[in-house]
């Protein structure tokens, strides 16, 4: 069972989230040439060891969340928002 | 002759509370405080259980979850549960058990034949035996097999109790309940730490209940309810008994299996029979203990042999005899104890054999003030008899050749300790090798867990009293409590553990026996010995080929021998040859525990539409969208079949006017100034344009660009838009727009929210909806009005809405969404209005024929991998701008030709309609391969308008193969359709009907 610790919501279950897509890809410019494109929806890197994904807090606040989790170990090293424009935890409106 | 084999004092049981129970139809009487085993004990039965494979005769080996043999069916009719060990059996009034794998009975089982063809049972035997012919496999070999060998069969009926799962969090979890664990508990709630204490037991005390060991100067069984009284007094403190903590996973959770009512006959009303708990703490010490091995020798599974400790045990702990006359071997000083302990309750102790040359002194001493005779250097070569052990063959450990014959009616081995590790290899670390114990002990924490006592390879009661606490107050410090300072209790020297290393016996004068590893699998040395000959020479590979280590034991008591057996034969030192991972459950968990409450109506949640009660009194026949009910259709009476439903309510409909509930659909609201360049980048079509007041069909791609969804959206407002999607992508399609514009495009100022259950929505739809609609809505909506496709906020009678002149079904019709609380008022007031004019009602199935009729497509033709091209949606497609999937869905290949495109499909043989799944073939071919079908049939229905079988299809290239023949191929039931191939919209293709 993970837990992520979402920046708004506290430490949650893993019930609570779905994963959503690898974080370490850019998605390209939309002028960029049909190899970028190829790229960003077919090819992964599939890393052993620390690796940054979206999770989505679908089952809570429905934020986007950078989580940085170990593939080997599941060990969550940080957890923030996927936005830059959420308000920040404890100013929310 | 009750109870034949109970001591006459001792024992933790209530002599005042006899209980009756039976097992194999014959009634016996034990003790409340007894297992199932204690009491079959008592009364002398040894032969409980026929082994899995070998048919051979089984008796209780252990005295705890670690039972490998004495399995039985337990209860009987819906609680009839297999596979039950019998030493975690409480006995309780009126239980029922029954051995299992015999036939005609346990004492004449007609399959223990196979013993005597144990030669073409060997390990792999099924990879080697029964290969040829391959259709055997299924029709003769497996039913064959699955008869012969076999454990308990499982109740057929349902379940009649009920199972919870509990959540609970603390900061220290301590795993066992014996003399460290308590320890530990008490340490750590000492320093206010929350504590769980969970243990399998009915009582706690571990292994104290089992020995006559001494804490404090009292009882070491006294001392441990003594602690367990003081810790459950602690508001800061929780015990669970009967609990097993049988996984330890991610994120230091664990959890466990509270046998809440297993002890009963039946549970009380309103308790469940089992719950099953997720542990979140901080800190977890593992004190879960130690499992002895047994030796491996000839025949060493009869009945009358069990370990060393599980014999003492049953003397101190159920004051049964589980012999009169015992022989004891052991390769380390710890089965002294038996000796003692068995002697002293008055066993006659034929002979201790310790392997060792050099025994420990002072328990020399012991054994010699107690006249039991002691060889040293000797062990069981082999043991002998039929349905239970008659006497033992000792052999030499030194070489020396011949053997001894002693009689005995019971044998008691120990080959060593083994911590148990499971729940630290579960959690992630690594067990390394013990050369001290000849085990495996913990290694590195890989969670915030510490194994302490015999779990952690100090297996005497000192180490467990003063390591646990040490361990319980600092597992209270690193939670961060201030750690207070306990006093261990004192316990006498209980002696060393010296330990010499005896992996398997020699066998008496060379002759060759079956020297059993595994014993519920029915594993011998031999097995083991023929997997490394052929090459399975790693711990993982032996126990795959051997199956050993595989049965609902999962080798507590057989993996290490298993392993250092595997290493003598490749001459490899233990350590090389690795211990095999550790898997959850520890224990086997009832399927039942798993699934909680989610069962029978609760296995999901039900969605129900406004109109759904008035469904229900209509007695329409519903089926399930994702969680969704929808009236599917509506029987006016018995005999009404399907398809008369469907037909008469898409004539109704077609000729007339008719209602449908469509509130299912996914709906988004979405505003903001960049709202319409957010739906921009959605949708491949345009939408900056869209004027107030309009709704547009749009289709969204995946970003390979395959085709995702579709739906209408309409514009409110000019930063107001309202999005439909399907019902079944409604959840996903919210979640994708919130992460593109969470994870890509924050710069667009929008935001937006499922308003899915906020509106109740019904579609009036046939020649006549207009005339019904204009009797009670308040604006205008001729046709120069309110022209197709156009949006406006509306009342009904006095009921606030918003109208769309949409249609999905081709006729002229309207969707009318009113506030959702206002969904059934809005529905009985549409009927009202249309009674004069024959208002119809129609669900799903008319629709669905209606929409095949239309062309189109859905979810049967959105299948992941169709583009908008290939659904003839692309002339939607707005390319200057940029839209999720743009570019993906220009790759060369799937602008090319051969792909399967969208047609529409007719019967061309009367009365015969076309099957969902058929393959589309050329009529010359007959099909016996994939790559002959050019496609196959998505949609089909019979059409009343067009009044033959018609059907939507993907045909490779088919948007230029109109009027094509074809043939509709379902090999599965050899049916063949001629079919003709046309365009996909069957009725009014220039869309006048919408627009009258």
């Amino acid at each position: 069972m993970l837990r992520i610790e979402c920046p708004w919501c506290g430490l949650r279950n893993e019930d609570e989230f779905s994963y959503g897509s690898d974080a370490t890809v850019t998605r390209p410019a939309d002028d960029a040439s049909q190899d970028d494109w190829y790229d960003y929806v077919y090819t992964r890197a599939n890393p052993a060891g620390p690796h940054t994904e979206f999770w989505h807090h679908v089952g809570g606040c429905r934020a986007w969340l950078k989580v940085e989790r170990d593939t080997l170990t599941h060990e969550i090293f940080s957890v923030e928002p996927a936005s830059p424009n959420l308000p920040a935890p404890g100013k929310g409106t | 002759m009750a109870q034949e084999f109970r001591l006459g004092r001792g024992g933790q049981i209530d002599r005042e509370q006899p209980v009756s129970f039976s097992f194999d139809g014959k009634s016996y009487q034990g003790f409340d405080g007894d297992t199932l085993a204690s009491a079959l004990l008592a009364n002398g039965v040894h032969l409980m259980a026929r082994s899995f494979k070998y048919h051979r005769p089984r008796g209780v080996s252990t005295v705890g979850s670690e039972e490998p043999n004495a399995i039985v069916e337990l209860r009987t009719g819906p609680r009839k549960e297999p596979n039950t060990r019998v030493t975690t059996v409480e006995l309780f009034d009126g239980l029922v058990a029954a051995s299992q794998n015999r036939w005609p009975s346990l004492g004449f089982d007609v399959m223990a034949i196979n013993n005597l063809f144990s030669p073409l049972l060997s390990a792999g035997f099924y990879y080697k035996t029964f290969k040829w012919p391959a259709s055997f496999w299924t029709n003769v070999y497996e039913h064959v097999i699955r008869r012969a060998a076999g454990l308990g069969s499982a109740t057929t009926e349902p379940d009649p109790d009920f199972y919870e799962q509990c959540h609970a969090h603390c900061d220290v979890l301590v795993v066992g309940a014996g003399p460290a664990g308590l320890s530990a508990a008490h340490a750590a709630a000492q320093s206010d730490a929350r504590v769980i204490l969970v243990d399998e037991q009915p009582r706690g005390g571990g292994s104290l209940n089992n020995e006559k060991l001494e804490i404090a100067g009292r009882p070491g069984s006294e001392w441990a309810e003594g602690i367990l009284a003081n810790l459950e007094a602690m508001d800061n403190v929780r015990v669970f008994t009967r609990t097993t903590a049988f996984g330890y996973y991610d994120h230091n959770t664990v959890a466990a299996i509270e046998r809440v009512a297993d002890h009963l006959p039946v549970p009380p009303r309103g308790t469940p029979r089992q719950r099953m708990w997720v542990f979140y703490p901080q800190r977890v010490v593992l004190a879960s203990g130690a499992t002895e091995r047994p030796l491996v020798f000839g025949n060493n599974d009869l009945p009358g042999i069990m370990l060393a400790s599980a014999a003492r045990a049953y003397v101190n702990r159920f004051a049964v005899r589980p012999g009169k006359r015992a022989v004891i071997a052991t390769n380390n000083n710890d089965a002294y104890r038996s000796a003692i302990d068995l002697h002293d309750a008055g066993l006659r102790v034929v002979a201790l054999l310790d392997s060792r040359a050099e025994p420990d002194a002072p328990l020399a001493e012991e054994i010699e003030r107690r006249s039991i005779p002691l060889f040293t250097g000797k062990t069981i070569g082999a043991a002998t008899g039929r349905k239970h052990v008659a006497s033992v063959q000792v052999v030499s450990t030194t070489g020396e050749s011949g053997a001894q014959s002693l009689n005995c009616d019971l044998i008691a081995t120990s080959g060593g300790w083994n911590p148990n590790l499971h729940l630290h290899s579960q959690s992630g670390a690594k067990p390394k090798y013990d050369e001290s114990i000849f085990s495996f002990v913990p290694g590195e924490s890989r969670q915030a867990e510490v194994s302490v006592g015999a779990a952690g390879g100090s297996f005497s009661l000192k180490a467990c009293l003063d390591g646990g606490t040490a361990a319980g107050t600092e597992a209270a410090i690193l939670c961060g409590f201030e750690g207070k300072k306990v006093r261990a209790a004192k316990a006498g020297d209980d002696g060393s553990y010296a330990i010499e290393a005896l992996w398997i016996a020699p066998t008496p004068n060379g002759k060759s026996y079956k020297q059993f590893v595994d014993m519920q699998n029915d594993v011998k040395a031999s097995d083991v010995e023929l997997a490394n000959q052929e090459g399975y020479d790693s711990v993982e590979l032996l126990k795959r080929y051997t199956t050993q280590g595989m049965a609902t034991d999962q080798g507590k008591t057989s993996n290490v021998n298993a392993l250092a057996i595997l290493a003598g034969q490749r001459g490899d030192p233990i350590p090389e040859v690795g211990i095999t991972t550790f898997r959850p459950p520890y224990v086997p968990v009832a399927m039942g525990v798993f699934a909680g409450h989610t069962v029978g109506a609760d296995f999901m949640p039900v969605r129900r539409t406004a109109i759904h009660d008035w469904n229900e009194n209509e007695a329409a026949v519903f089926i399930e969208a994702g969680l969704w009910l929808r009236a599917r259709y509506f029987p006016r009476s018995p005999k009404d079949t399907m398809y008369d439903c469907y037909v008469r309510e898409t004539e109704a409909t077609r000729k007339n006017v008719a209602l449908v509930d469509v509130s299912t659909l996914g709906k988004i609201d979405i505003q903001g100034p960049d709202a319409p360049e957010f739906l921009n980048r959605l949708y491949i079509n345009n939408w900056l344009k869209l004027p107030v007041g309009k709704a547009r069909y749009g289709v969204m791609l995946r970003e390979d660009g395959m085709v995702y969804d579709d739906g209408t959206t309409s514009r409110l407002g000019e930063n107001h838009f309202f999005m439909t999607t399907t019902t079944a992508n409604a959840a996903s399609v919210l979640a994708q727009m919130e992460q593109y514009h969470q994870t890509e495009w924050p710069e667009l100022d929008v935001v937006f929210c499922s308003v899915t259950e906020h509106w109740t929505g019904i579609a009036i739809a046939g020649p006549n909806s207009r005339e019904l609609l204009e009797q009670v809505i308040d604006i205008d909506i001729s046709n120069e009005a309110f022209p197709f496709m156009a949006v406006g906020e509306c009342r009904m009678n006095d009921i606030p809405g918003r109208l769309f002149r949409i249609s999905f079904s081709g006729e002229l019709a309207y969707e009318l969404n009113v506030p959702a609380d206002y969904g059934e008022q809005a529905w009985l007031e549409l009927l009202e209005a249309g009674k004069e004019m024959n208002v119809a009602v129609y669900g799903t199935e008319a629709l669905g024929t209606m929409r095949i009729e239309k062309g189109h497509v859905a979810g049967s033709e959105l299948d992941g991998r169709t583009t908008a091209m290939d659904l003839g949606l692309e002339a939607m497609a707005n390319r200057a701008k940029h839209f999720i999937g743009k570019h993906m869905s220009e790759r060369p290949a799937l602008l090319g030709e051969g792909r399967l495109q969208v047609v529409g499909l007719k019967s061309l043989e009367p009365g015969r309609n076309l099957r969902i799944g058929a393959h589309l073939v050329d009529p010359e071919v007959e099909l016996d391969t994939v790559s002959q079908s050019q496609g196959h049939v998505s949609a089909t229905t019979y059409s009343p308008s067009l009044q033959c079988g018609i059907a939507l299809g993907l045909l490779r290239d088919g948007a230029s193969r109109h009027g094509e023949q074809l043939e509709a191929v379902f090999p599965l039931d050899k049916q063949k359709i001629k079919v003709e191939v046309c365009h996909p919209v069957f009725i009014d293709p220039e869309g006048k009907l919408v627009r009258a």
